[in-house]
């Protein structure tokens, strides 16, 4: 692969990511609406989808305003990390058997270290705002961190285990006989449920909590700064839905009359749609109820999975 | 766990149910025939004003938005010299119409009045001015007042008696 081609696949991920993230603005208001009994945005543009211009460009015009009792740079730059570092774990993501920027051979890491530092973003974003919500808000990202990292690296052992290796497109190859959701159906629902605490999304957008704190850590940001976070939280979402694909559920892999990206691009749509439908149902925890979840229930069962992973792997060696 | 599962099946069921919302410009909302909407002034059957000028819609008027003036034409007959309402001050709560004597001012099943200048919400007499008997088709105020005011002569009114001749009593 030349050097052109690789900046053109850098640039081509990037558009179509960002593409995605502003077009989830229209997907979550539909499917939200339709499984509420409404329609959604439906006026602008064939089906609405002029709404995601409309939004941006009000988005774009807003006031942008740095409260004079906040901690500037901290403020400003906490917005972008939550973006960078979502955007740095999709560096690893394999879109296609051609189409991937980085084929780290420690890709997993990567992607859990990458995510891991999104928590960032709230943290600075909720101090910087000094403002007692966003405080609160910024607290409970943290303490939710605490809740789900654990679980969730260790959830995604098993498939390490079953392959041998952290390179993402061997755990992609590794799932050619057989998608790895029928050997690990546990490691995918812990790291589902994980990767939800992860985007802090609901049912457990606890940092955020619009009904008791008000917006929580991005409750003083405005304009295109509220939009960083904006796009960051779809960005996850794409990211977690991809992620559970490649791992799971056999990444660019499915019959050949249509080309690998088309695969990997509709199985991340479903999971996409399935963060949404949790969104319209379930509701939320209070933030000592994820932890004592996490820490007492989805901990124990993922080390019970290692464990009897990790034996069936050895009985079938011998 | 089970009923968390069953909620989110059941949210997902909702994709095919039928929607609440209605599409308005295209689809309007069913109003039913007495709803309180756009003010009206009807006419009796022969085509006359019913209005006769009593005030009692603007003293009834709880935000004060009618305005008119009596008169009275040649042969007696009250009308309103003007009549106007203000609809950027109207609650349409109804009560000019249970006010009103002579069932002229009635509220119809309108709601589509945006304007987009606050003036053209003032309406006057020829604004309000219906073609119509509204609800109350049939009734003539002075078919059955006291007074003749050119609409009928006297003993012609309904459930009116013709006027006795004093002097044929006599035995």
């Amino acid at each position: 692969m030349t050097v052109f081609q690789h900046i053109l696949i850098v640039l081509g991920v990037l558009f179509v990511l960002l593409t995605i993230a502003a077009g989830l603005i229209w997907v979550e208001r539909r499917l939200l609406a339709l499984w509420q009994d409404r329609l959604g945005p439906n006026r602008a543009g064939p089906l609405g989808i002029f709404i995601v211009v409309a939004d941006t460009l009000k988005l774009f015009f807003k006031e942008d305003w740095i409260p004079p009792f906040a901690d500037k740079w901290v403020f400003v730059a906490a917005p972008a990390i939550v973006v960078a570092s979502v955007l740095m774990s999709f560096v690893i993501i394999p879109f296609s058997p051609v189409i991937v920027i980085a084929d780290l051979n420690v890709g997993l890491l990567f992607f859990l270290a990458m995510s891991s530092l999104g928590v960032y973003s709230i943290v600075l974003g909720g101090w910087a705002s000094n403002n007692k919500y966003s405080l609160l808000g910024a607290l409970r990202g943290a303490s939710q961190m605490m809740a789900y990292e654990v679980f969730m690296g260790l959830s995604l052992m098993g498939v390490v285990m079953l392959t041998g290796s952290f390179n993402l497109q061997d755990i992609v190859a590794a799932q050619r006989s057989m998608w790895f959701i029928v050997y690990q159906p546990l490691g995918f629902i812990l790291f589902f449920i994980a990767g939800v605490a992860e985007t802090h999304r609901l049912p457990f957008d606890i940092p955020e909590a619009e009904s008791e704190l008000i917006a929580g850590y991005h409750a003083e940001y405005s304009g295109m700064k509220f939009g960083m976070f904006f796009i960051g939280e779809y960005l996850g979402i794409t990211l977690i839905s991809a992620m559970t694909v490649t791992m799971f559920f056999g990444g660019w892999l499915g019959p050949g009359f249509l080309p690998p990206w088309f695969w990997f691009g509709g199985k991340t749509a479903i999971f996409i749609g399935l963060f949404i439908l949790l969104r319209a149902s379930l509701p939320r925890p209070r933030y000592d109820q994820l932890i004592g979840f996490g820490w007492k229930l989805l901990l124990p069962l993922v080390l019970a999975n290692l464990l009897v992973t990790g034996a069936v792997a050895l009985l079938l060696k011998k | 766990m089970l009923s968390l599962l069953r909620t989110i099946w059941l949210v997902f069921l909702h994709l095919f149910h039928k929607k609440a919302t209605i599409e308005y410009p295209e689809e309007k909302i069913p109003l039913h025939p007495r709803y309180r909407g756009r003010i009206v002034l009807t006419r009796d059957p022969d085509g006359q004003e019913r209005c006769v000028g009593c005030y009692l819609c603007a003293a009834a008027c709880p935000v004060d938005c009618i305005a008119l003036q009596a008169a009275e034409d040649e042969n007696g007959r009250r009308y309103p010299e003007f009549f106007r309402i203000n609809f950027s001050r109207c609650i349409f709560c109804g009560y000019c119409e249970d006010a009103c004597p002579t069932y002229a001012i009635q509220l119809i099943p309108d709601v589509e009045m945006a304007e987009f200048h606050r003036q053209d919400l003032v309406f006057e007499k020829e604004d309000l001015l219906i073609d119509s008997e509204g609800k109350y088709p049939g009734y003539n105020y002075y078919k059955i007042a006291g007074i003749t005011a050119g609409v009928k002569e006297t003993g012609q009114g309904a459930n009116e008696e013709p006027p006795v001749d004093v002097h044929s009593l006599l035995p």
